[in-house]
Parts: structure tokens; sequence; C-alpha cells
């Protein structure tokens, strides 16, 4: 709490410095620059984590020739990314191939104005927030369609029609399973949502059934919506070359990634702020360190655990995501819903989390049973090298 | 406030008019996003939250990706050519125009809506739009669920294989135990 109204504080007497008319521009100012420099900051940290990790998950060193154990590589990165020709192909529209990456930037950052990082320290507090950074979020859809079109690639129309179906295919899940937690809260406004779940781990909304199952989709279809692996099908190497950025050389194709990462970041703080507590300390004694510490420990544990989904899933194929969203994160979204109404008509308590999560778990393993049963997809046989042999 | 107002005004009704003039249908598609964009910073600057985010939500995120799915579908966005215009197609054009301006307008007068007071902007909060609509409106939303729900319905059944063609003799694949064929 001392540390947020310090930095609150600070920031009225640091605009108090400006011309009375400029006040509002510079207070502005003030509220985005930490934000964008911030994230910009942890994009640079999380490429080499990844990098590493993936390495060390890969049985492999990683990236290890800049500077002590490679800590220079994010900056060798932008550099050379920097010195790049930038091609823009002949028959591309030039205008819309320049402002694609810069559009998907945009959309990626204007989602972090609505998160609070602590006790009043939101960018822009609205009323319908997390509205906000859906509607926001719809946007990056466009963006997508813009890069793969403007390119005049048939790889980078196909790779961002793709994109953009599976975008919109993830997006009911994602938006359903967080309709259970404004249920909950009452509000579509994210610091209430966050001040909800005051009072330790033990009021997280990770804990209630409807929480537990919500979470666990809305990681899944964030997975999907920010083209991370499993779900990277959009910019898989191996069939689509880089979809919608194939025609994206030097630092647009950094601007792509810059987006990417942020997109990841912002949709992880939200999956914080939604259902582990947001800027909340685990345990009410350790309240003194301040809110955005807390935030920013999770989101990077969220993060930790997309790279280690990286490292150890295959890729779905195209007709398996679409199944998927469609056949199963929906229903069980909706479910979800229902089992989030009866807990709130019960008011919550222990025959509430009974209930629910029979619900829940019946919902789970009733479906996935069924659609197990009625899918054509059969166990897959390996055959392996002896065998085939043998059989021939 | 009334130059933010013109600059929308602006942007709004510019991008607007090149979406029907421009001769590449992409192009009018992301132009009309614009346009949509631009209603959208209108409800925001009246202070409706809800809807404009509701409005960016929808026309942005769904409906001109959906535009652009059924263009590049059926046509590929291929430039169109406008010199073999007709002035029939003109008069009705124009006609169609001035004819549904004119039910809106009256519509828009005769409502008791425009008579009554502005409502105070603090008050109408999200929480009044979501009471109002389940308690007051509840048949028209419920109404609008069904249909939707009619709609997406037939989308699936638009894109359900056909089934007979499915155990046809040239499908060279055997047919497996819980083929949904049977």
């Amino acid at each position: 709490m001392w540390f947020e109204d310090l930095l609150i504080s600070l920031k009225q007497q640091i605009v108090m410095i400006a011309p009375e008319h400029f006040r509002p521009v510079f207070s502005a100012m003030l509220s985005t620059i930490p934000i964008l420099s911030a994230f910009g900051g942890l994009f640079a940290v999380i490429t080499l984590v990844e990098r590493k990790m993936l390495g060390r998950i890969q049985n492999r060193y990683g990236p290890n020739r800049v500077g002590p154990g490679g800590i220079f590589q994010p900056i060798a990165d932008g550099i050379k990314m920097l010195t790049k020709e930038d091609i823009i192909p002949f028959s591309a529209n030039q205008f819309l191939h320049l402002i694609a990456p810069l559009l998907l930037l945009v959309t990626a950052m204007l989602g972090l104005a609505v998160i609070p990082f602590g006790h009043k320290l939101v960018a822009v507090e609205f009323e319908a927030g997390i509205l906000f950074f859906f509607a926001i979020g719809g946007a990056a859809e466009l963006a997508v369609f813009i890069a793969g079109w403007a390119s005049r690639n048939k790889y980078a129309l196909l790779g961002s029609l793709r994109a953009i179906a599976q975008m919109i295919s993830y997006e009911i899940p994602l938006v359903l399973s967080s309709v259970a937690v404004l249920m909950a809260a009452g509000s579509l406004s994210l610091p209430e949502v966050v001040e909800a779940q005051a009072g330790g781990i033990q009021s997280w909304y990770i804990w209630t059934p409807w929480g537990f199952l919500g979470c666990i989709l809305f990681l899944i279809a964030t997975l999907a919506e920010v083209n991370r692996s499993p779900f990277d099908i959009p910019e898989a190497e191996s069939e689509l070359i880089a979809g919608h950025m194939t025609e994206y050389s030097g630092f647009k194709y950094a601007i792509f990634f810059l987006a990417e990462f942020v997109a990841m970041f912002a949709m992880c703080a939200l999956t914080a702020t939604l259902f582990l507590g947001g800027f909340h300390a685990p345990l009410p004694i350790l309240d003194f360190i301040p809110g955005p510490f807390w935030l920013f420990a999770k989101l990077i544990l969220l993060v930790l655990l997309f790279i280690w989904i990286r490292g150890t899933m295959p890729r779905l194929r195209a007709d398996q995501l679409m199944e998927f969203a469609w056949k199963f994160m929906l229903p069980m979204s909706v479910m979800n819903l229902v089992t989030t109404g009866v807990w709130i008509s019960l008011g919550g308590g222990v025959f509430a989390w009974v209930v629910g999560a029979v619900m829940n778990a019946g919902a789970y393993f009733g479906w996935s049973r069924l659609l197990s049963q009625s899918s054509r997809v059969k166990p897959r046989v390996y055959r392996y090298a002896e065998e085939t042999k043998a059989n021939v | 406030m009334n130059l933010v107002f013109a600059i929308i005004a602006l942007i709004t009704l510019a991008s607007a008019i090149a979406a029907m003039c421009l001769r590449n249908l992409v192009h009018c598609v992301l132009c009309l996003t614009v346009t949509f964009t631009g209603i959208a910073m209108t409800y925001l600057q009246l202070s409706a939250q809800f809807v404009g985010f509701s409005q960016i939500m929808v026309y942005v995120g769904a409906v001109s990706v959906l535009v652009i799915f059924a263009l590049l579908m059926t046509r590929g966005g291929n430039e169109l050519n406008l010199r073999d215009w007709n002035p029939r197609h003109w008069l009705i054009g124009l006609g169609t125009g001035l004819l549904t301006f004119g039910v809106m307008a009256t519509g828009i007068f005769k409502s008791s809506l425009t008579r009554s007071a502005a409502p105070d902007s603090k008050t109408e909060s999200v929480k009044t739009i979501g009471e109002s609509l389940l308690n007051e409106y509840v048949l028209p939303l419920e109404a609008l669920a069904l249909l939707l729900t009619v709609a997406l319905i037939g989308a699936a059944l638009l894109a359900m294989p056909e089934r007979k063609t499915a155990s046809s003799p040239h499908s060279d694949r055997p047919q497996t135990k819980g083929d949904p064929t049977n």
C-alpha cells in the first residue's frame, strides 16, 4: 500500500512542474511510459529466458556467447534486427504493409492500460475495463489480416486467414471463462475484481471449482489467442513458412515478435488479475511487499509455464485445433457459467464447493468420454523400424 | 471537446466516403472499419463506455473480419470496374438511401426518447444496462438469443460434411467403426 501511495504522490508532484495547460498530457505520459518501458524490458529478458529454458529442455546450452552466460544476447538481437535490410515486396501495398505490425503492437500495448498493477495503480480506470481489453484484443485480428493481405503472398494470406479463424474460435471460450469471474465479483471493472479476492491465497478465485476450470480454459485459450505453441499453426515454419510474417524482415519482424510477447504478457497479467488475486500477496503478512512485485511475479510464473508448454507439447493440426475449440472448450466454458450461477445462488461455502466440483468434474469426464467415443480418430498406432522391417 | 468531436466526425465521414468510392474491395472494408471505430469513438465521447466498447468488439473485431472472409472466399478482393456505371443504378441507390434515411429520421424524431431529458451520464452505468436488459427487456433479449442460436445451428448444418458422399464408393478410406455417417 505504501509503495503505491508513494508512486501516486510522486506523480502528482512531478505533474505540478509542467505548465498548467499540458498537465493532462503530462500526467498521461507519466502513467504510460513506466508501463511501456517495463514491458519492453521484460520482453528482452523473457526472450533470453525462453531460449535458455528451451535449450535446457532440449539438452543444449542455448545462447552463451554474448556476455557472461549470454545475458547480452537480447541487445545483440536488437542491433541485428535494426541493421537488417527492410524489404517491402514490389507488389505489396506499402502503407498497409507498414501499418500492420504497428497496429498489432498498439492493440497489444493498449490492453495493458486497464490492468491494475497495484492498489489504485491502474493507467485508465474504466468501469467496463475487461470489455475494453477484449474489444482491443479483437482489433488484433484485423492487424493480422492486414499483414497477410498487404504482403501479396499466398502463404502470408493463408497464414493470416488461419490465424484469424483460430483467434476468433478461441476468443469465445476466452471471454466466456472470464465471465464466470465477473459474475462472482459482480463487476466489469478489473480493480474491483482484484478487491473481491483480497485477504490471502485462500480467497483467490482459482480455489473455487468454477475458477479452477475457468483458469485452465482461460490459459488454453490464451495460448491460442497469442499464437503460442502448441497452437502456433499460423507461424508453423514447416507448413506456412511464417504465416502472416513471411514477407516481413528487419525491425518490422522484430515488432511482430514484440507485439506477440506483449500480448502474452497482457493476457498473463489478466489471468493473474482474474484468477490469481492480481496484485495481492499470497499471505497477509507479506502485504508490505508492493503490489506490482506480486503481479509481475505471477505474470512471470505464467510466462514460464507457457515456455515449459512450448518445450514439451507437439503442435496441433489445424482441424484438431478447431475441433478442440468448438467441441470441447465452448461446451465446457458454458457449463462453467452454469456452475458459477449455482455457486452464487447457493452463496458459497463447503456445500456449494462440493456441488460445483461435482458439476464441473462430471461435465468434464462425461463430455470428454462422449467425444472420444463418437470421434472417428482412433488411437494412433506407432510402428517402429524393426516392426515394419519384420512385416515387409 | 468540440475540436475532438470535429476530428472524430471528419475521420468517420471521410472513411465512410472512401469505403464507398474506393475500387479495391478490401480497401473498402478497411475504410469501413475506420468508420466503425469512429462511431465507437463518438459513443465514448458521450461517456457511453459499454456501448462504445461493444461497438469496437462487435463491429471492428467480428463484423469486419466476417466481411473480409466473405469477400476473400467469394471474389478474392478483385478490383471492381466502375467504368460501366449505369445512371439507373445511381437513381435506385439514391432512392433507397433517401428512403432509409427518411424512415430512420421520422422514427427518431417521433420517438419519445428525444423529448425526455438527457439522463445523467454518471448514473447510466454498466450495472443499469445489465439490470434493464435482464428485467425490463428480457423478452427481446431472449428472442435475440434464440435467433442467434438458430443462425449458429444453421451455420453448423451448412458446414457439416454431406452424409451420402462420405460413404460413396469413390472414397478410398476404409470406414471406421465410430463413423458419424450411420
